[in-house]
Formats: structure tokens, C-alpha cells, sequence
């Protein structure tokens, strides 16, 4: 979340799409509920489903599964059409007027540069023209075609009304409706915000579903706002913290992005991570890469890294392509890997097509599993009938399960999805002989490090000197790790020369041995050490700040700067700056929340910008961005700088009604697609309807099944049809069904319902399956099939995230 | 008037015995006897966390035992916990049954072992887990480690083991896998971030 979930209550209007907080976050849904009674904000539901948030919303709208791009790109059209964006705002904190590159263009849907062998583009003809500076050109006026603006106005054009409505099933009225409401949003004294989850990300196009609501938010002014933002809820209580801390393959703690095959050297690396501004006095934030990196290293490898070998960069394992869960298994099953360990993590039951993990696991030398309950994934090998129908003996995978706490047996800091990270307490001793995650992490490297001490073996530098310097080496604490990851001053660090007597005694801003304030003072000489430079300063001097229970809020705006520590800088809401104008004043005094006082940036919240920097120089809100500003054109993304609409790869309609001639723009052209998994791609003549997965109120993934009362709640697996599929099927509520994609099949109950309708879309009838996903052959509930059975094995082109939320299958009564 | 939870729950509880003697016909002087306590005054209270979504709901947790070695703890109640900004007190369906998960069946409480082509799961001791499973990593990274690519540039990488890391464990947890993992120059790592 750029805001919080006590920010919620500050809104006017709350946008819920690709999400359903109601049922998903029902408490962080209070805070919806809070601004509805309080501040008589409106609610709006998109779903493909009328679900509970819909049943509280002032207006609810239907949309095709996997269309949320051709809906977003109607608003844009809309507001720009309409001119209901927030003038001011985008010409201050957008880059609506950077010139682009004159050979930039999409041609009937693919943009310029596409490799079809390759499915990647050459982005050389995508961003910015520069001056002869170095800087962007610009054009103030907005009126120069190659301008943003202009450029963007041209590119949603095409996303009509009545184009919205035949790609989304949308009725146009709902529309329209929902456009006027988002455009009101406009003026300086209104914020309106968006709450998303997996019903955005879990698509072939799923990150710039994201960017295209962000960019809605960049044109009515609501980022860096009170009651603004882009709120993405997240699932597991500390799945945010855990991709802090870098627990995927691209990047290393704080997002610092990891070196690759192509970054051979340690300089190389260095400058392809440190930006140079892109406009005149621009922060920049990203210049202060080394001082991360290096600071890292030496939580890592402690004395060993050095200046002189430039940290152990070359101790750094480089990524030759991506590593993401998808990846893993396909080379899993391609018999390219020998040994998997799952940590609290279910993927047989979590990853797409169940039965290519299955025979990917049989292949596996050694499985280990550290988990505190049962998984699927551990008993993957275990004979469950029809749910799990393997030949056990045929499987030659040793599988090793380890007891981990649960979460009531450890202490240790959680961030929740404000990036707010707090600190629990130790409630009670671990059941059997099971121990936290850390203690079994330091016994298994302990024991490693022993076996290449005492045997020698393949490059053993980096294991022997990992920086191990904890009071009991066995059991790590959490105190002594998250004082790691907030990090220290080795020697002392001291203040830069001052240019005035260069030779004067530099005074020492933080003595050796001492916790560091926060990343300012971090270094990249090796005499700061820090695990996380996003989390710096959460444990300085004054103790730990996540364990902080303070309920105080001056501004009344539910901003707790003493309860736990927000990330970075214990800061609430990301882009603050924004929240005032050019001059450095309010937007509007009810939306006053960082200010200009003549002298500093002050406010609610710590500011997000250099607090001397005065508006005058024109420093930019957007301090991560070389160019000072946010990206309505955005070269980042895999398959183009403008979100574009395109189908699931699996669609009921077969043809991309923007592009009806063109077969190669039907799905997304940069999504990456294994061999083999093209095939597994079922076609609407089979397969009819569209299907998307989902969680119910009761439980949360396939963990609580495990809880009694939860399985008493919910015992069964069921899918959820329309009253008109039923009719058009035979089947009758209650009915055993079979669900079957081209990967698979599922036989489970189901439940006819008024709260699903087909969508008329491009001149036929689209219906849709609704699978809730929690069951599977362990646990309290009735044994069940595994959803993700279906889904199919394809992922989002930037974040690799599956489809699971638009796939084609066919049902049957049985 | 000063008083904790545990306080509070001693004093009215002390009153209600007092006031239904009183209605019984005794003199509250007589009241000498005892009444039960609830088993909640014995209790001891952590702060902790939902473990489920990332709204993070506070939770106050209740076990039972008193911390010697001899007495086996357990939890015996779980509730909302009101200071906390966020929740306010309230906790989901999923929260409100988090005991049953705490408790349930389905823990695994030993190190276990299912042999190639085994058809059931052996218990087996730490010592053993951790010596079979490190010989396994040991034997696949020095079979498989990479110091160089194809251009003779140093990537010092292990790709044949994979790691995926919980999403629900803590920070602290996550940092130090993570360490462990590239130290022993994993690449092959992920999270439910992911999914």
C-alpha cells in the first residue's frame, strides 16, 4: 500500500476492484466502512462476481474476468475526454509533458520493436527524447503530439464506451456511472482510493492492470494524498516483509536489483543500478545505490568484504534468467534440478497445474519440507485415490518433513500491508520438537559450514566466511537479526568535508559500535553494515521501533507515527510532497497533510522529499524516479510504456476485439510461454467458459482447513455457477459437477447462484465458473481436489504471477 | 484507579462471589470460602499477530502454565486486541479460529523421513535430518556449482536446489534464509509473493 489501512477512512470514494476486501480483509474493510459512515464516502464494486463488498456498495458493476485493462483505459479515456483530471497536479508530479521518441507506435497492437522469436521487445524507439543536457525535452503547453499527454489521449482514444462495454460485458450505464463518479475525484478538496488484490495481479497482464489504475490516480491527483493512493492488500501477514527482505530471485533486501550474467563487472554493476537525474534538480534517490549494496555486503560477509574486492561482488551469485516458482518447476520437470526446499510454503496446492508439479516433485532427488502442520506438497508422494492418484512406489524423491513453530511459538517483527512492521511477542513453547525457521536456517548452514571446513569442496569462500556473529551461532535471535537488518556504524561515520575548509576535522555523526539513525548515515566506504536499507533506523539507539505500541494521532488522520515502524523512515504515506502544490501549499485545507513552512517540509508525517529542499528549486515529489516525476509512459514494462488491453490466454471469445485481424495480439506478445505449455492452452471450442479462482471469508489459502472451527465453517469444496449455465447444463443446486481444463479435471459440488450472471461480450454469451480454492487431501475439511488443478501454467510478463484468474474450463453433471 | 486486565478480572470476580452471598442470605463478613476464579486470572497474555492476511489484525493470546519445565504450556483463548490501531479489537473468521490451527491435529511435531519409493513417514531425530539433508545439498552444490558462464565470467552460482520461503514467517527469519541461501550462492529462490 502507497497509504495505510487507518488512511482508508480519509477517502471520498473507495474503488474496490480486482479485490474483495469485504470477504478477504474483512477488518481492514472497516476502515471502508469507517469513511462510508463518517465522511458519507461511496463505495464502488468491479467484479466478475456480485460478492459481499458489492452487496455494501453504492454501485456495483459486472466485468468479464481479465478485462480490467479495457475498463481502466475506458476511464482514461473518459477523464481526458471529459477533462476531469487534476490539471496542476499532472503537470507538476507527471511526466505528461516529456516528449517521446518520434518512432514510437503501435501497430494494431504491438508496439514498436517486437522480436516474435524471441516475444521481447527492443525498446530503443520507447521513452524520452533528451536534450543536448542530458535532461528530457519538454513542452510545457501539453500541445506538441509526441508529447505524453497528447501521446497518451491518442492511445486510449480507441477505448470507447461502447468499445468497454463489448470487450466487458459492462452495461454502459454502470460505466459511464462509474467515470462521472471517478471524475469528480478531480477536484483539489476530494481523494478517492483503489483497493486491489490477486484479482489484478494473478493475469498474463496483471502488472499493468496495476500501472493503469496508477496512472487514473496520477490524472485525478489522489497519490501522496490522504484518502488516495494505490492500495494493493496483500495476502500473508508478512508477505510484504518477506519481499523486502529479498526473498525472490531479481532483487536483494530493499529492492536493490540483483547482479546478472551481464553485469560482469563490480563497476558495471554499480552504474547500470545508480541512475543519473533525468531533470534539473532532481534527488534522485537511486544515486545512493552503492551505499545499500555495500552496506549489505558487509552484513553478509562481514571483514571479508572489502574495498579493495569490491565488497565479495564476486562471491554474489549472478542470475543468468529468471528464477520465479514457475521457472523452478519447469526446470524441475525439464530433470534439471536435483533438490527443492519448501519453507512454509504449499505450492502442490498454490502453484498452477497440479499435475505437471506433481511429476516435476517425482523428479526431484530430495524434498524438504519445514512447515509447523501438513501440506500437500509434503505428501505429494502418498496414494489419495482420485484426489491424489500417483504410484507411489514409481516415486524415488526422499522427502524430509521438518516441525517449524508456528506463529504463536516465536517472537519477531511482521510487516503488515502499510509496510508498517510490528513486533510480536512469544505466546507459548513449540509443540513436539519444532523450532522457529531461523534455528533450523542456523543449524542446517552450521552444519554445512563444518562439512566444507573439515572436506573442502566447491567454492567454499562464501560459506565459510558468511558473517555469523551471533551470540549462541545454533539459535540466532530475533533481536540480534532485526538490529542486523536495521544495521550499524562500524567505525565511525563521519560528517562530509566541508567544502569550505576541506581539511578541517570532519565531525562524527555516528560513533563505531553504535546503531545507525536511520540510511542517511549509511555508507559505502564499508563503514556502515545494514541488512536492509529500507529498514534502517526500525532498531537505532533508541531500541526496537517495531515493538512501539503508541496510539497516538495528533492530525486526527490516522497516522500513528509511534505505533510500530513504517517503511522507509517510518513514514505513512509514500510520495507525501504530493500532497501539497507547486508553492509547497495544501491542495485544499481539508486534505492538508505535508506542507512547506518557509523554512522545512512538515506535516503529519515524516516528508517524503529533502526537508530543505524549497519548492522553488523544483525538486520532484517522485524521489525513486531519475526524473523527479511519476511515469504515465513507463519503458519498464515488458510489453509496453501504455497499459494495452489484451486477452487471457485462455480466452472465451478467441480474437482481441481491438485488434480482430491480428492473431498475434490476442493474448499479451511478451508473456513468457514454456514448451510444452502452449499446448496445454485449452481453446473455447472445448473448453466454454471462463473460469477464476477465489478465497472465501472462512478460510485463508489451504492452511486453516487445519483449524476445526474453520472446517466446521466451510467443510466442502464447491464452485459457484449462474442460475443460466445451471439451466442450459442440467445441473441443480447441491449437484456433484466435474470441472475439467485442458490440464486437468476436479469433481466437486455446485452451488447455483443469483450473484453470478453471463456476460453478453463481442456478440455472444460468456459464462463464468467461480472455484473457491481452498481444499485438498489433508486437513479438518472433507477431503477435496485441488483447484490449481485448472489453472493454467502461464504468468504475468513482468512479475511472472499465473493466470489464475481467467481460464477456460468445462463443467458436467455427474 | 490503576488496574491491569488480570487485575480487573480478580476484583469482579471477587464482587459477584460477595454480592450472591449476600443475596443467599450470608453476611459478607462470613464470606470466607472461595469461589473458583475464572481460568482466564491464570492465564498468561501475549501480544502477538494474526498469522493469516496482511491487515495484521493484534491479537492477544492466553496460554495456561507457568513456565517450568515440568508443566506443559497451552493455549486456552485468543481475542482481538483492542490497542491495536488497526483492528481495534476485531478479528475475521479465519482469526477467530486461529487456536484450532495453533492446536490442530495436523502439527507436525517431530523430524520425519519418507525413503525413495517409501510408502509411509519415519520418525527420525534432528541430528539425523540435518546430517542427510545437508549431505544431500552438499553432494548436488559440489556436483553442480558454477564459478564461471560460458564467457568466463564469474557468476558463482547454484542452480540445481530451489528454495521457497514462507510468507508468514518474520522478518528476522526471512533475512537470515535468505542469507543462507545466497551465501551458499542459491539463485532459485521465492516466495508467495509470487503466487
Amino acid at each position: 500500500m502507497t497509504n495505510s489501512w487507518t488512511d482508508i477512512k480519509n477517502a471520498d470514494l473507495i474503488l474496490v476492484m480486482g479485490g474483495n476486501a469485504a470477504e478477504a480483509h474483512p477488518v481492514g474493510f472497516k476502515w471502508v466502512v469507517e469513511a462510508m459512515q463518517k465522511r458519507k464516502a461511496r463505495l464502488i464494486s468491479v467484479d466478475p462476481r456480485f460478492n459481499r463488498t458489492s452487496a455494501v456498495a453504492d454501485l456495483y458493476a459486472p466485468i468479464r474476468n481479465g478485462t480490467d485493462i479495457a475498463f481502466l483505459g475506458g476511464v482514461i479515456n473518459w477523464l481526458l475526454s471529459n477533462d476531469k483530471i487534476h490539471h496542476d497536479y499532472v503537470k507538476l508530479n507527471t511526466d505528461a509533458t516529456f516528449l517521446t521518441k518520434p518512432g514510437f507506435a503501435l501497430n494494431n497492437g504491438i508496439f514498436s520493436g517486437y522480436d516474435e522469436a524471441t516475444r521481447k521487445y527492443d525498446k530503443s524507439t520507447w521513452g524520452y527524447q533528451l536534450g543536448e543536457d542530458g535532461y528530457v525535452k519538454v513542452d510545457e503547453t501539453m500541445q506538441d503530439p509526441l508529447c505524453v499527454y497528447q501521446q497518451l489521449k491518442k492511445h486510449y482514444s480507441r477505448y470507447t464506451p461502447e468499445m468497454v462495454s463489448n470487450i466487458c460485458g459492462t452495461p454502459q450505464d454502470k460505466f459511464l456511472k462509474i467515470c462521472e463518479m471517478l471524475g469528480e475525484m478531480s477536484a483539489p478538496d476530494k481523494t478517492s482510493t483503489i483497493c486491489y488484490a490477486l484479482g489484478w495481479t494473478q493475469h498474463t497482464v496483471g502488472s499493468q492492470n496495476i500501472r493503469t489504475m496508477a496512472m487514473i490516480q496520477l490524472l485525478l491527483g489522489n497519490m501522496g494524498r490522504p484518502g488516495g493512493g494505490v492500495n494493493a492488500l496483500r495476502g500473508h501477514s508478512n508477505v510484504q516483509g518477506v519481499t523486502d527482505m529479498n526473498a525472490y530471485a531479481e532483487v536483494f533486501s530493499g529492492y536493490l536489483s540483483a547482479p546478472t550474467d551481464k553485469d560482469d563487472t563490480y563497476e558495471k554493476y554499480l552504474k547500470r543500478c545508480t541512475p543519473k537525474a533525468m531533470r534539473p534538480n532532481q534527488f534522485n534517490y537511486w544515486s545512493n545505490f552503492p551505499r545499500f549494496f555495500n552496506s549489505l555486503m558487509k552484513s553478509y560477509y562481514g571483514k571479508a568484504a572489502t574495498p579493495e574486492n569490491n565488497f565479495c561482488y564476486d562471491w554474489v551469485p549472478k542470475l543468468e534468467g529468471g528464477y520465479d516458482v514457475l521457472h523452478m518447476f519447469e526446470l524441475m520437470h525439464q530433470g534439471k534440478m536435483n533438490g527443492f526446499i519448501s519453507q512454509g510454503f504449499n505450492p502442490l496446492a498454490t502453484v498452477p497445474n497440479k499435475n505437471k508439479l506433481s511429476a516435476a516433485l517425482s523428479k526431484l532427488k530430495y524434498l524438504v519440507i519445514i512447515d509447523p502442520l501438513e501440506t500437500e506438497t509434503g505428501e505429494f508422494w502418498k496414494n489419495y485415490g482420485p484426489l491424489n492418484d500417483v504410484k507411489t512406489e514409481s516415486i524415488q524423491t526422499e522427502v524430509f518433513r521438518l516441525p517449524s513453530t508456528c506463529f504463536a511459538e516465536e517472537e519477531g517483527s511482521l510487516t503488515n500491508s502499510s509496510r508498517i512492521a510490528i513486533w510480536k511477542e512469544r505466546a507459548v513453547e513449540p509443540q513436539g520438537e519444532a523450532k522457529p525457521d531461523s534455528e533450523i536456517m542456523a543449524l542446517l548452514f552450521m552444519k554445512l559450514r563444518q562439512m566444507y571446513a573439515k572436506d573442502g569442496g566447491a567454492f567454499p569462500d562464501a560459506i565459510l566466511n558468511l558473517a555469523w556473529d551471533y551470540a549462541q551461532p545454533l539459535e540466532p535471535s530475533a533481536t540480534e537479526l532485526l538490529r542486523e537488518i536495521s544495521g550499524k556504524a562500524l567505525s565511525d561515520v563521519l560528517a562530509p568535508p566541508d567544502p569550505a575548509n576541506p581539511s578541517a576535522p570532519r565531525a562524527v555523526l555516528v560513533k563505531a559500535g553504535q546503531q545507525v539513525p536511520g540510511f542517511a548515515m549509511l555508507r559505502d566506504d564499508g563503514s556502515t553494515a545494514c541488512g536492509n536499507w529500507l529498514y534502517s533506523g526500525c532498531w537505532s539507539e533508541a531500541g526496537n521501533l517495531t515493538a512501539r505500541r503508541g496510539l497516538e494521532d495528533p492530525t486526527g488522520l490516522g497516522v500513528y507515527q509511534n505505533f510500530g515502524f513504517a517503511w522507509p523512515a517510518n513514514r505513512r504515506i509514500l510520495y507525501n510532497r504530493a500532497s501539497a502544490d507547486k508553492d509547497g501549499k495544501p491542495w485544499a485545507p481539508n486534505k492538508k497533510y505535508e506542507y512547506w513552512n518557509g523554512k522545512a517540509w512538515t506535516g503529519a508525517d515524516i516528508p517524503d522529499m529533502l526537508p530543505t529542499a524549497a519548492p522553488e528549486i523544483g525538486m520532484g515529489s517522485f524521489i525513486m524516479n531519475p526524473e523527479g516525476v511519476a511515469r504515465l509512459h513507463a519503458i519498464g514494462m515488458a510489453e509496453g510504456p501504455f497499459p494495452e488491453h489484451y486477452e487471457p490466454f485462455e480466452t472465451p471469445i478467441g480474437v482481441n476485439p481491438l485488434h480482430p485481424d491480428n492473431p498475434k495480439a490476442i493474448s499479451n506478445p511478451a508473456a513468457r510461454v514454456f514448451k510444452g505449455d502452449l499446448e496445454a492452452f485449452g481453446k473455447k471450442e472445448e473448453f466454454p467458459y471462463s473460469a477464476t479462482t477465489y478465497r472465501l471469508t472462512e478460510h485463508f489459502h489451504t492452511w486453516s482447513k487445519h483449524a476445526r472451527l474453520n472446517a466446521i465453517l466451510q467443510p466442502e469444496a464447491f464452485v459457484e455457477i449462474s442460475e443460466e449455465l445451471a439451466k442450459e447444463k442440467g445441473i441443480k443446486h447441491g449437484d456433484s459437477v466435474k470441472v475439467s481444463s485442458n490440464r486437468g479435471h476436479i469433481v466437486t459440488k455446485a452451488v447455483v447462484t443469483k450473484r453470478i450472471k453471463p456476460f453478453p461480450v463481442n456478440g455472444q454469451k460468456v459464462h463464468l465458473v467461480g472455484i473457491p480454492f481452498h481444499w485438498g487431501f489433508t486437513g479438518q475439511t472433507k477431503p477435496g481436489y485441488i483447484a490449481n488443478t485448472l489453472t493454467p501454467f502461464v504468468g504475468d510478463a513482468n512479475s511472472q504471477t499465473p493466470e489464475s484468474k481467467a481460464f477456460l474450463v468445462n463443467v458436467e453433471k455427474v | 484507579m490503576d488496574m491491569n486486565r488480570r487485575q480487573f478480572f480478580r476484583v469482579s470476580g471477587a464482587g459477584l462471589a460477595a454480592s450472591s452471598l449476600v443475596a443467599l442470605g450470608f453476611s459478607p463478613s462470613a464470606a470466607l470460602a472461595e469461589t473458583r476464579a475464572f481460568k482466564l486470572t491464570r492465564a498468561t497474555v501475549a501480544r502477538s499477530i494474526c498469522p493469516y492476511c496482511s491487515v495484521s489484525c493484534g491479537m492477544l493470546i492466553y496460554k495456561l502454565g507457568d513456565g517450568s519445565k515440568n508443566a506443559k504450556d497451552h493455549v486456552i483463548h485468543v481475542e482481538g486486541d483492542p490497542d491495536n490501531p488497526v483492528s481495534r479489537g476485531s478479528l475475521c473468521p479465519k482469526g477467530a479460529g486461529v487456536m484450532d490451527m495453533i492446536n490442530s491435529p495436523a502439527r507436525i511435531k517431530y523430524p520425519m523421513v519418507r525413503e525413495a519409493g517409501g510408502k509411509e513417514w519415519k520418525r527420525i531425530g534432528w541430528a539425523e535430518a540435518l546430517n542427510r539433508i545437508s549431505k544431500h545439498m552438499k553432494d548436488d552444490r559440489d556436483a553442480n556449482f558454477q564459478t564461471t558462464n560460458a564467457a568466463g565470467t564469474t557468476v558463482n552460482r547454484w542452480t540445481s536446489t530451489g528454495f521457497l520461503v514462507c510468507s508468514s514467517s518474520s522478518n528476522e527469519s526471512s533475512y537470515l534464509t535468505v542469507k543462507v541461501a545466497r551465501g551458499l550462492g542459491m539463485v532459485g529462490i521465492d516466495t508467495q509473493a509470487r503466487v
